[in-house]
């Protein structure tokens, strides 16, 4: 996947992408696609389109997700599937090495690199962004994310334009979404009455690709339909956060009332973190075996929510709930974009949906712009 | 980077232990024939065999080549695994990591280097540098507080220094039996004992209490906040930018520290759970 190139719109009609999806597994991709799973449309391995999560769509609010069927055959008609690519590329759990003494020393062995080739089926504007928020993390130094990189090497994206808004969406307002503008090989907007898709061309790779299948060059009215689905996806957003001169605001309101509040209703139970699709906080567990003689060391994700995230000999550093959320959300607010020249923040909205108290950054943040400059702490220098 | 990635250890042998107090070690690490290079300040992950890894600063003298010298307290099962380590044993050894104490700022001016405790440890390597090219620098004043005679680190050689009068050397303990001649009292109260020039740059390592304090007196004595350097410290688990459990703030300290200007920390350094 490399650089844009605005080429001419077309149209595949279901059949068309089944072909597509068919194309990219003939040339040994694995395709990771939104189906239906324990109640949720998530993002895993499937096969084909006939995997897709066909006429299923989710209502998400604060604390809330559910299934609920469309009544159509739309295969796309959902806002964000549960979780993003986070645990496809920084996975939950990993191997780093094994070592074993030998001698009065020891080596050290690596599991074999991942080598697959993935193609990523119906990734929304919000996710393929935070790909990018955690490239920055993981690959650009000082010192790159060897795993990291390898799953991340060779990728096919066909990005989905939304054709709607979650209720705890907010993209619009993080400048992410929803319309993709880059960052794919093929863009699809899904059109009904016939149920057909306009796919734009991101890539020559897509190009390629796409020159193998049945279509049709788009005709004006077709643009113009698909440029109105994510227009009015643009305008229904479930959320909104004002970002204006986010970062300072937060910075100075370090002591400002509304953590105390927000430390009250949460629980420090970390899902927003994990639910998140840029949080990259991982811990690294070494392990030995009973015999002495041989060991491992394992990466798997951790979350400032805990109270060993900041543990010190004598004590951790954020021992209270309040500076547990304070860290978090100025972290993806602020801190971020003095860190990676980003937010870390991209408006998917899962922290809301998946808080189990339903605390939601939006109005968080809201609720300190109301009473910027409010102070409730002891901090400050003498 | 090489394919073993940034989170690989390599093997190091102990070559020599020092035993510095009852919870104390300062650990010789060399491998057959490595040449080894580091600036003060530096730390480097230090790996139990199936334990565990820590980050533990360069306490040696930085011209040596040979080997890279780390002292360790034990206050967990990985320092305890590592300050037991017997001469010949292995460890494993990432790094190093971190910006330095930044000598170049110091040349031709004073130094005030203060430390608390173990805090004396990453700040040894400054001495030996500036004992090395005494000349270049003003007047150098080592300000070194511990819990009690017994605790305090490098005795020896700090009282060689003392003897030396190359390093003006103060000394102070919290609690001290009968027979100690030197100061009882926290290390801040050292400062008023010296003198200050508009110059002077202080070098401070030690518990974030004890900085606090120091930085509290500094000020007071109108050492500017571009002026002061700390060494900062929170929990470490990959030293590479990665794990995100050391951030303060906007800074990684693994990574954009462990050595803060103070300009750079104000604005959070007086912040309880920051």
């Amino acid at each position: 996947m490399q650089g844009t190139k605005r080429q001419p719109d077309h149209i595949l009609n279901v059949e068309g992408l089944a072909q597509l999806l068919r194309a990219l597994r003939a040339d040994a991709y694995r395709l990771v696609g939104p189906t239906v799973r324990d109640g949720a449309i998530v993002h895993a391995e499937i096969r084909g389109i006939d995997d897709l999560p066909a006429g299923w769509t989710e209502t998400q609010e604060a604390g809330t997700y559910r299934l609920v069927p469309r009544g159509d055959g739309a295969l796309f008609g959902f806002s964000t599937a549960a979780q993003s690519y986070k645990q496809v590329f920084f996975v939950p759990r990993l191997r780093l090495l094994k070592l074993r003494r030998k001698d009065s020393s020891f080596t050290v062995e690596h599991d074999a690199p991942v080598t697959s080739r993935l193609a990523l089926i119906g990734a929304r504007s919000c996710d393929l962004h935070a790909i990018e928020v955690q490239d920055r993390t993981l690959l650009t130094g000082p010192f790159a994310d060897p795993d990291y990189a390898a799953r991340r090497s060779d990728l096919f994206i066909v990005a989905v334009q939304c054709g709607q808004s979650g209720g705890t969406c907010f993209c619009a307002s993080m400048g992410t979404g929803p319309r993709s503008t880059a960052g794919f090989d093929l863009a699809l907007t899904e059109l009904f009455e016939p149920h057909r898709f306009l796919v734009q061309v991101g890539t020559e790779a897509g190009e390629r690709v796409l020159a193998r299948l049945p279509r049709a060059l788009a005709t004006e009215s077709e643009r113009v339909a698909a440029e109105g689905v994510v227009e009015q996806t643009a305008q229904s957003m479930g959320r909104r956060m004002d970002t204006t001169g986010i970062k300072e605001l937060l910075y100075r309101n370090l002591e400002h009332p509304r953590w105390d509040d927000v430390a009250e209703r949460c629980l420090g139970c970390t899902n927003c973190t994990l639910a998140c699709p840029t949080c990259f906080c991982s811990t690294v567990e070494d392990t030995g075996d009973l015999t002495g003689e041989s060991a491992e060391r394992w990466r798997r994700w951790d979350s400032c929510f805990t109270l060993d995230h900041s543990y010190l000999h004598g004590g951790s550093v954020r021992t209270s709930t309040r500076s547990r959320y304070r860290q978090w959300m100025t972290h993806k607010l602020a801190s971020w974009i003095d860190q990676f020249g980003t937010s870390g923040c991209v408006g998917c909205g899962r922290c809301i949906t998946w808080c189990p108290v339903g605390i939601d950054i939006t109005e968080e943040v809201a609720a300190i712009r109301r009473a910027d400059g409010a102070c409730s702490g002891e901090g400050g220098a003498p | 980077m090489n394919t073993a990635g940034p989170m690989t250890p390599r093997p190091v042998v102990v070559r020599n232990i020092h035993i510095e107090s009852d919870d104390v070690v300062t650990l010789d690490l060399a491998t057959e024939s490595e040449a080894w290079s580091f600036q003060p300040g530096q730390f480097n992950m230090l790996y139990a065999f199936g334990v565990g890894e820590v980050p533990v600063s360069m306490s040696g003298d930085p011209s040596q080549t040979d080997r890279l010298v780390h002292t360790i307290r034990s206050v967990g099962a990985v320092t305890e695994a590592l300050c037991r380590t017997p001469l010949g044993g292995v460890v494993g050894l990432r790094g190093p990591f971190g910006t330095p104490w930044p000598m170049d700022t110091v040349r031709g001016r004073d130094l005030v280097v203060v430390a608390g405790g173990l805090g004396l440890a990453p700040l040894r390597p400054v001495l030996y540098d500036v004992l090395r090219y005494r000349s270049d620098y003003g007047r150098i004043s080592l300000l070194a507080g511990a819990r009690t005679p017994e605790d305090l680190l490098f005795k020896r050689e700090v009282e060689r220094w003392k003897q030396q009068a190359a390093i003006d050397v103060h000394l102070s303990v919290d609690r001290a039996p009968a027979g100690w001649n030197g100061q009882v009292g926290v290390v801040t109260s050292l400062l008023s004992s010296i003198d200050i020039s508009a110059q002077t740059v202080a070098f401070v390592c030690g518990p974030e209490v004890m900085m606090r304090f120091t930085v509290r007196e500094l000020q007071r004595r109108r050492v500017p906040a571009e002026r002061i350097y700390l060494s900062m410290e929170r929990n470490m688990k990959c030293a590479v930018g990665f794990c995100g459990h050391c951030q303060l703030g906007p800074s990684f300290v693994c990574k954009d520290g462990p050595i803060f200007r103070y300009e750079q920390l104000k604005s959070l350094f007086w912040l309880p759970e920051i």
